[in-house]
């Protein structure tokens, strides 16, 4: 195994356990400075991903991961929460340790769920698709578990983090168009949810979910 | 040429009417955007007819049989749906519920959404169809939400979350068969093109394209309004302006069809056998009889109206599934009529509510007595989507009928039920609305009919005789599709 490989499987690693992180923390602030930190992570692995391979657009992929995701998404998501004044802590609809334990077993599902494909892969995507597809599982738990709109946008963002991750490690890049294409949707996707926020405040006092069961399933 | 045309107006058109701002004559704008659009797809189709099959911009648009009438029918229904439009919005505007700078989002999204419709089916790049689904969804989303009624934002909330989580599957499908096609396309631009992977599509890697077909069909049927991925659509289509319900059910879930089917007959052609097409049979029938049983415990009219699209869209993912040439030729007919008869029936259940003030079905009474045109269309546009002689629909709903009890006896009683049940539900209901006591009023506008006729004498058209050109084509497509 080279250096370059190790470096991409610990931040792999890294990824995974931020995901954990956000899953079992309550404070919104904290929640957004980890999805920072799984952007950098995601920006890390890209560079390095670029450098061992050669591909030049990769760099550009990273430097984009670092602008959007470790620096304007977490910014905005910042302002908005001191616009809407919404430091509470969050209260999940399972308790913690349930859900880690949850998390433990999604994590085993991916990684079972990858294995004959990481066995023809090459030796630098042999785990990593296990784990980008574990994280993404992870967020998706995240926002059925959290009640209130904001953790439901971060796991959002954390979902788009893993898939990026899946894009750039294991298959070293989709074509850039797609790769900006994505990004661009992204960052609309931010910019929407941001507007969405005033308007579930002010239609209902509060970014609770829980208010929002008047369209009852029937 | 033609290509860059029917996707260059939309956008040019979006653009415009969003830096203009409202001015009095925006609907009238919106309404001809929508037309040279319509233009520019019957010159594509005329193109198409003479040279055949075409790529365009290095590859990265292209044209077959299969997305040709595809684009013809959303740059119809896009227009009709824009004339109907106009007469609506002002109404609403009129009554109080919008103001200038919602009309001005309104008729500047419509026309993106257009665009990225459009993109959609002709871009030859899974990646950017991908990203012109989402973009569709970004698109609607704030206009589901135009009203800022508490229950219009629960509803596009539930859009935006349900849809993005259901897509970012699709795109993990799509990243799977990304590194299946580069080991034998090489990295680089040409591993995502359809026209490449159609090319190599006996090579790929089995178990990688069955995983990422598994990830495509959860996240495109997600769009598609496939049970249980379904909850977001009632609400969605209930909540939002009328037209946006009727491009939603029309044209949007044509569009999320089309990708999935795409991916079918990639993944047809790399495993061999018919593994896609059972689970696409499995998801086609559970959403054909859950979405019949929710029918008749509807209380609003379009939530009752979106039902019925889950349901036909159930219908229409089956016949794919069957597969071979009958099946899929009743598949592509299918999503026409279905597409041209549901955008007519919101035109008229749009303007149904507007005279009665409300969505509620027990509270609209007698339609006919008041406006007979919107009564009539009603129920005439009832009579066809219930797959009532001799309108198209029954034409594609008997082919499926018939070739399930050939090749798949076991599920003729779920679709005979199916379906029986949808006409009791839907018939029951309607009945009492046009006909009786009326509760309407006058609108302050008058209501647009001609695409409401226009419609439904397409459906009956296609219903009698199909012109001889859209048979080859649907020939065509069903044969690729297979």
């Amino acid at each position: 195994m080279s250096l370059a490989n190790q470096i991409v499987n610990l931040l792999a690693a890294l990824l995974l356990l931020i995901a954990f992180a956000m899953l079992s923390q309550r404070r919104i602030l904290t929640l957004i400075k980890l999805l920072a930190w799984q952007g950098g992570a995601l920006a890390a692995s890209t560079a390095i991903v670029a450098y061992s391979t050669g591909q030049p657009h990769l760099y550009f992929s990273a430097g984009l991961t670092v602008a959007l995701k470790v620096g304007l998404i977490p910014w905005v998501l910042h302002r908005l929460i001191d616009r809407l004044n919404v430091r509470w802590d969050i209260e999940t609809l399972i308790n913690i340790p349930a859900t880690m334990l949850i998390g433990i077993g999604l994590v085993i599902f991916a990684f079972a769920l990858a294995t004959p494909i990481s066995q023809m892969a090459s030796v630098f995507t042999r785990s990593t698709l296990g784990i980008a597809l574990a994280s993404v599982l992870l967020s998706f738990l995240m926002m059925i578990v959290r009640r209130k709109a904001v953790p439901q946008v971060i796991g959002f963002l954390a979902m788009e983090n893993g898939l990026f991750f899946a894009a750039t490690s294991a298959t070293y890049g989709m074509p850039l168009v797609v790769e900006l294409g994505v990004a661009l949707d992204v960052l609309v996707g931010t910019f929407i949810f941001g507007i969405f926020f005033f308007h579930i405040r002010e239609q209902f006092d509060s970014l609770d979910i829980r208010h929002m069961e008047k369209l009852k399933q029937d | 040429m033609e290509i860059t045309l029917v996707l260059g107006v939309p956008l040019i058109g979006g653009l415009l009417l969003a830096l203009t701002g409202h001015k009095r004559y925006a609907a009238e704008l919106n309404a001809l955007m929508s037309l040279a659009t319509f233009v520019a797809a019957a010159l594509l189709t005329g193109r198409v007819i003479a040279d055949g099959p075409m790529t365009a911009l290095h590859e990265q648009l292209f044209i077959d049989p299969f997305n040709v009438f595809l684009v013809a029918l959303t740059a119809l229904v896009a227009f009709t749906t824009a004339l109907f439009s106009r007469p609506y919005m002002r109404i609403e505007q009129h009554h109080g519920r919008l103001n200038a700078a919602r009309l001005r989002l309104y008729h500047s999204m419509y026309q993106l959404f257009t665009f990225m419709m459009l993109l959609c089916l002709l871009s030859n790049n899974v990646g950017v169809l991908w990203v012109a689904m989402e973009g569709a969804t970004l698109t609607t989303v704030l206009l589901v939400s135009l009203y800022r009624t508490p229950a219009s934002i629960e509803a596009a909330w539930k859009y935006f979350i349900l849809c993005s989580v259901g897509i970012a599957q699709a795109l993990f499908g799509t990243i799977l068969l990304y590194f299946a096609a580069e080991r034998v396309l090489g990295p680089g631009g040409t591993a995502l093109l359809w026209t490449h992977l159609y090319a190599v599509r006996h090579q790929l890697e089995p178990t990688v394209v069955s995983l990422a077909f598994v990830f495509l069909l959860l996240g495109f049927g997600t769009k598609v309004g496939l049970v249980p991925l379904h909850n977001w659509l009632p609400d969605a289509h209930a909540e939002g302006p009328t037209p946006i319900s009727a491009v939603l059910s029309g044209l949007l879930l044509n569009v999320a069809l089309y990708a999935v089917v795409r991916s079918k007959v990639l993944v047809d052609g790399a495993l061999g056998r018919n593994f896609s097409g059972d689970l696409m049979m499995g998801f086609g029938l559970l959403s054909l009889v859950v979405a019949a049983f929710f029918l008749s415990r509807q209380k609003d009219i379009k939530r009752m109206f979106a039902y019925s699209s889950i349901e036909h869209m159930g219908i229409v993912t089956f016949a794919f599934g069957m597969g071979g040439p009958v099946a899929a030729f009743a598949g592509l007919l299918h999503m026409t009529v279905h597409s041209l008869t549901k955008s007519a029936i919101f035109f008229t259940v749009g303007h149904a509510s507007q005279k009665t003030g409300t969505q509620n079905m027990a509270d609209i009474r007698g339609l006919i007595e008041q406006s007979p045109t919107i009564g009539w269309g009603l129920v005439l546009g009832s009579l066809a989507i219930l797959g009532m002689p001799p309108f198209g629909v029954f034409t594609s709903e008997f082919m499926v009928l018939t070739t399930a009890m050939h090749e798949h006896p076991w599920a003729t009683p779920f679709l005979l039920v199916a379906l029986g049940v949808a006409f009791a539900a839907i018939f029951g209901k309607v009945q009492p609305m046009v006909f009786g006591e009326t509760t309407a009023r006058r609108l302050p506008h008058p209501p647009a009919l001609v695409p409401v006729f226009l419609h439904l004498a397409l459906v009956l058209l296609l219903g009698l005789y199909i012109p001889p050109y859209l048979v080859e084509w649907y020939r065509q497509a069903a044969a690729f599709i297979g």
